[in-house]
Parts: structure tokens; C-alpha cells; sequence
């Protein structure tokens, strides 16, 4: 055959596991033509453990801990999914002090793992004191995480049925006087992410994502909300949300910029959302005595600070369970994210990969 | 206490939660500052001296792990980072994990906690340089980097026998 | 708790807890496009063991903050037509049961060919 030289060059080019930019192994293989990218594919499973297959050796009580460890970052979100799907199905009745503090963790665990993107962002385009700035930052909000669940980032503090750990009024105490110097603080970063023409130039109409496409691809959280379409799962009300008065946050351009806007004023409206928890905390017990086994199935729906995961529970009755079922948010915007990539420059593409805030431990568990 | 050159580091994360991922990041950065010991964390396994690992190993990255490890020049250490890559942790009965990282390459130093914190990471990497040391001196001398020889004992899915030592 | 008292519980939920309209194998093509010119968007596919050679395929379809779910019952050997003519994005779902349960997956728009999971055990879940 005889060669055309004008013809443009189509290359694949592997993309992963080991980068420097992500921490985690993300794969994906990017077909190119010259420099921009055709089509992606996905390759996931580098950090498959098969944990939902433990449910079989460990009893409903004791998962709570497998189900935490799906992730690091999202650990108590994930903790509460699932302990939420069981006492659902075991039709418990949870004091609200522990509803008020699971939403305060959750609110806390939003801020940190808002900042660390922040920060992660901010070290793929290159912009290395920013990072560290951030990061800083982030080591505050664990510390009050780590005041008042003893983790810094797995914290075990849920059971079936309540919490394992109570708070003393000194420690929301500090809490609040830590949030109004971190709220300062926290203004003088996100101005720069905000303002800064370098930052500016990489993420203004990079990567954009219409609202329609996005509905059709099934995203969720930041990504779907940068997209303008307003849905928060913390509108349905679990856990405390219902008492507390919140908007989703939204924004209409779609493109990289528009994603780290939304989950900056999220950033701030978790420390008011903690702020509200503390003012209405209730006093009284944090947990109910459980017996018996659940019997029954559901699915438990909350906003992990990266959109929208799912729990399904199967039980039949004994200590084991027949199923238990984890969507994570990742898994969900991994369309989306092919769909952003596509025709996208290949120096972008890390940037744009962190834009859906990926986990892949979570999408791969 | 000595700090020998400017070692850099190379993190993988096996199979890990992203736990002790973060607090390997987080030890590198202003509040615990492991870049003070002239530590840096590259992404190239050429470069690397240090190869933390985070995580258990399972199929699928197992051939990633001896490939970077392998790319790494001598001498170098291996830092097992949590529990999971000391010896499997809580995933240790996933049908997908193979077990700690000593079962596809030789560790030098563990640091259990699930998740580690940065403290024991920290900790973990300085006493990981004094056996860097000892293992560069053995090289001064024309012998190999390190003491012991190292034998992999893989178990495979679905066989019982396991390899002798 | 005796294995009476077991029972009691479990025949005390007379009212589901979770929306499920269990539906016929062959009509899921149907139902899902129906669901899609409601504008439904996909949420979720998961499959479960239920029993010996038994499965069963959990379709949850949402709409702003609704949701609904399908389900549909097969026995090992059994395989499904895909619905990613219908919703493209459900690849990433059906290559998961396909590779975790082992369950046939036809007219896949992106067919992995079983190698999207890579795990050390071929149909761990099956």
C-alpha cells in the first residue's frame, strides 16, 4: 500500500496506570489524531479488590468497615450509604443527634475532599505553591475530623444502628472556631483559582459538557451541576438534611472552570451546612440497640462529595448478606468523561480527567 | 541523624483505598514536609530510589509492580505502606488479591495502620534510608545490594500448593 | 432467633420497601424504550445471585430526584439482550455482569470481550 504522507497520522496512545499526576491507576487508552484525541477507552480493574464479594465472609454488622474502605476519601460517605440501606430495611429508628452528626462528618468529609481537588487541580496545570496551599488547608479540616472521630481519613465511627462516638459541646466548640479562620483562609485561595488569568487560560471553555448530553450520559454531582442542571441528592432529605436550609449549586458554562467554581461555593456551603448542624444539635442518645438480622432489599441514594452513589442491599434473613452493591459516582461519570475528552488537546486530557474528581478505587472496589 | 543525599521517591498505589494514598501526599506537603529531607516524589521509576507502595497486590497490577520496581536503579528500597501492603489487611480474603507486596517483590520496611498515618509514613521512609546506605556501601564493596536473596511465593487462584521458599 | 420468628419478620414486610416492577425477560427491550421516551435516564444495572444458577437483573431508571426500577429473572447458561441501543452509557454496567457473573450480554455496543474486570477468578460472583 502505498504510504500518503498527507494523510493525518492516527495513533493510540496508552494513557496510565503509573502518572505522575493521579495518585491512582487510572487507565485509559486515547486514540489520536495528531494531537487531538478521537476517542477514549476506559480500561479499569488495576485496583480490583472484589470487596462486595466479602459480604459473604463478613456479617452485616461488621461490613461497615469493608464498605468504609471502598475509599479512602469518600470512606464516610460510604460507611453511611451502607448502614443507612440496613436500618432501612431493619426499620430502625436513629436518634437524631446521630443524624445530626453523620451530616455534620459528611459535610466535613465534602470539605476535605474539596480541597484536596482543589489542590490536585491546581498541581496539574502546573501550579505547584497553589497545591501545597491547599493542602495545607485540607490538614485543618482533618484535624477537626480527627478531634472528633479519631481517623484522618477512615474514621469507623458508624454502626448499625447510630454511631460508635459521642462529641463533647467543647469539641463543636472548636470546630466552629476553626471553620471561621479556615473560611479566611480558604477565600484567599479560591480567589486565585477564581481570578487568576494563568489558572484562567487553562480551564475557561476547556472541555465543555451541554447539559442535554450530560442528562443522556447519566452524570452526577459536581460534573453534572457544573453543567447546569441543578439536582442534589441531599435535597431528598436523609439523614438531617431535610432540617437544614440549603440550595444545590449550579453553573451553566460546563467546561473546567465552571466544575471547580461549583465545588468551590460547595466548599463553602459544607462550613455553613456544618455551622447549621451545630446550632440545631440535639442532645440524647447516638445509637439504638439492634437485634435480629435484616430481611428485604433496598437501595439507599446520597450525594457523596462526588455526586450521586448508590447502596443496594440484599438480605435474607441471616447474618450474611445475599448482595450488597456499591455505584459510585466515578463509575457514573466515566461517559461523561470520554464524552469531554473527545477532541480535547492531549496536554489537557490529565486536567480534564481530574475535573470529574475520578476514584477509582471507588469505581473499581 | 544522617540523611543520606537527596533520595526521591516513587509511589504506586496497588490496590490500595486511596487511605494511605492521600497521606503519602499529605506527608509531602506543608504540615509534615518530607521535602525537607531533600525528598521528592517523581513519577518516574528511573529517577527513584524509594518505591513506596500503598495497597495490596492483585492480578491485574502485580506485573506493573515488578516492571517498576525492576526500572529502578540499585540500590534502592521498597516501603510498604499500610496494612493492606503489608499483608493484604481487610481485603486480604478478596478473591482478587494476591496479598501483601512481599509476595511479588522484597520489602524493606513495613508500616502497618490502616490508614498509615503521615507521622509513620514519614518514619517508615527515614529508617527505608538507613538500609538505602547500608545497601550502597555493600555496593562500594563489589557485592550485591542486598543481604538476603529474595524468593517469590505466589499462590495461584484455584491451586492449593504453595512454592516452597 | 428460632427459624419461625425469622419468618414472622420476613412475612411482616408485606409492602416493599423499594419500587421493583419485575418484568419478563423478553420484554425488557420494550419496557426500557418506553422508559426512555419518558425521558428516563439511566442510573444503574446490577446483577445478583439469588440462588443456585439463579440471577436476577436489578434496571434503576431516575427522573430529577424519581427513580424506578426493573428486574428481570434468569438462570445460569441464560444470556440478555443489552440495552445500550436504547441507553448508550449502559456499556460500563452490562461488561460488569458480563465479566462478574458470567452472564451473556448480546449486542453490546462496546464489547470488552470479558476484559474490563481483569480478575484472577473468571466469573467470581457466578
Amino acid at each position: 500500500m502505498a504510504v500518503n504522507n498527507n494523510a493525518k497520522k492516527i495513533s493510540v496512545v496508552p494513557f496510565g496506570p503509573q502518572h505522575p499526576v493521579l495518585p491512582e491507576p487510572i487507565h485509559l487508552d486515547l486514540v489520536l489524531k495528531d494531537e487531538k484525541v478521537v476517542y477514549a477507552l476506559p480500561s479499569i480493574g488495576f485496583v480490583h479488590r472484589g470487596l462486595e464479594k466479602l459480604v459473604e465472609k463478613r456479617d452485616y454488622e461488621q461490613f461497615v468497615l469493608i464498605a468504609e474502605r471502598t475509599c479512602g476519601i469518600c470512606s464516610f460517605g460510604h460507611g453511611m450509604g451502607y448502614v443507612e440501606a440496613i436500618e432501612k430495611i431493619m426499620n430502625l429508628d436513629i436518634p437524631p443527634r446521630a443524624k445530626f452528626l453523620r451530616t455534620m462528618w459528611a459535610e466535613l468529609a465534602r470539605m476535605h475532599n474539596h480541597l484536596m481537588w482543589l489542590g490536585l487541580q491546581a498541581d496539574a496545570f502546573g501550579f505547584e505553591s497553589l497545591f501545597m496551599e491547599c493542602w495545607r488547608l485540607r490538614e485543618k479540616v482533618l484535624d477537626m475530623l480527627e478531634l472528633t472521630t479519631g481517623g484522618r481519613v477512615i474514621f469507623s465511627v458508624n454502626k448499625v444502628g447510630g454511631l460508635r462516638k459521642d462529641v463533647t459541646p467543647e469539641m463543636l466548640e472548636q470546630i466552629l472556631k476553626t471553620l471561621d479562620g479556615l473560611e479566611k483562609e480558604c477565600r484567599v485561595v479560591t480567589d486565585t483559582f477564581l481570578g487568576d488569568p494563568d489558572v484562567l487560560s487553562r480551564m475557561k471553555g476547556v472541555g465543555v459538557l451541554t447539559p442535554g448530553r450530560a442528562e443522556e450520559l447519566g452524570c452526577c454531582g459536581p460534573f453534572l451541576r457544573a453543567s447546569g442542571v441543578k439536582r442534589d441528592c441531599r435535597q431528598l432529605g436523609y439523614e438531617a438534611y431535610g432540617e437544614l436550609k440549603f440550595e444545590p449549586i449550579v453553573s451553566y458554562d460546563g467546561d473546567c472552570y465552571a466544575r471547580c467554581l461549583v465545588r468551590i461555593e460547595e466548599l463553602y456551603q459544607s462550613m455553613d451546612l456544618v455551622r447549621q448542624c451545630i446550632a440545631k444539635m440535639p442532645g440524647g442518645d447516638i445509637a439504638v440497640k439492634v437485634t435480629g438480622n435484616p430481611n428485604g432489599e433496598y437501595m439507599v441514594r446520597i450525594e457523596q462529595p462526588r455526586g450521586e452513589a448508590l447502596y443496594y442491599v440484599k438480605a435474607n434473613g441471616t447474618r450474611y448478606l445475599t448482595r450488597y452493591r456499591n455505584r459510585t459516582p466515578t463509575y457514573a461519570n466515566i461517559p461523561g468523561l470520554i464524552e469531554t475528552i473527545k477532541g480535547a488537546e492531549l496536554a489537557d486530557v490529565a486536567m480534564m480527567i481530574l475535573t470529574i474528581d475520578p476514584c477509582i478505587s471507588c469505581t473499581e472496589r | 541523624m544522617k540523611i543520606s543525599k537527596s533520595p526521591w521517591i516513587l509511589h504506586y498505589d496497588g490496590s490500595s483505598c486511596n487511605g494511605c494514598d492521600i497521606e503519602v501526599l499529605a506527608s509531602t506537603t506543608p504540615r509534615y514536609d518530607l521535602e525537607r529531607f531533600g525528598i521528592i516524589n517523581t513519577g518516574d521509576p528511573k529517577h527513584a530510589d524509594v518505591f513506596l507502595i500503598t495497597g495490596g497486590v492483585n492480578y491485574q497490577n502485580r506485573d506493573v509492580v515488578q516492571q517498576l520496581y525492576s526500572q529502578m536503579p540499585d540500590p534502592k528500597v521498597v516501603v510498604a505502606v499500610g496494612i493492606c501492603a503489608c499483608d493484604g489487611g481487610v481485603f486480604k480474603d478478596c478473591y482478587n488479591i494476591i496479598g501483601g507486596v512481599d509476595k511479588v517483590i522484597p520489602v524493606d520496611v513495613y508500616v502497618p495502620g490502616c490508614a498509615a498515618r503521615p507521622e509513620s509514613i514519614i518514619d517508615g521512609v527515614v529508617k527505608a534510608l538507613a538500609i538505602l546506605d547500608k545497601k550502597r556501601e555493600r555496593m562500594a564493596q563489589g557485592l550485591v545490594p542486598d543481604e538476603k536473596v529474595w524468593t517469590n511465593t505466589i499462590v495461584r487462584p484455584g491451586s492449593q500448593e504453595k512454592q516452597e521458599d | 432467633m428460632s427459624e419461625q420468628e425469622k419468618k414472622a419478620q420476613g412475612g411482616e414486610k408485606k409492602e416493599p420497601l423499594m419500587d421493583i416492577k419485575e418484568i419478563e425477560k423478553d420484554t425488557l427491550l420494550d419496557e426500557v424504550t418506553r422508559i426512555s421516551f419518558d425521558n428516563w435516564r439511566l442510573i444503574q444495572i446490577c446483577a445478583t445471585k439469588v440462588g443456585e444458577e439463579k440471577y436476577e437483573i436489578l434496571y434503576t431508571f431516575g427522573k430529577g430526584y424519581q427513580w424506578k426500577n426493573l428486574r428481570i429473572h434468569l438462570s445460569k447458561g441464560e444470556s440478555v439482550s443489552s440495552i445500550t441501543s436504547i441507553y448508550e452509557v449502559a456499556y460500563l454496567y452490562e461488561n460488569e455482569i458480563h465479566d462478574l457473573y458470567g452472564i451473556g450480554i448480546d449486542m453490546l455496543n462496546y464489547d470488552f470481550g470479558g476484559k474490563l474486570f481483569r480478575t484472577g477468578v473468571q466469573y467470581p460472583f457466578a
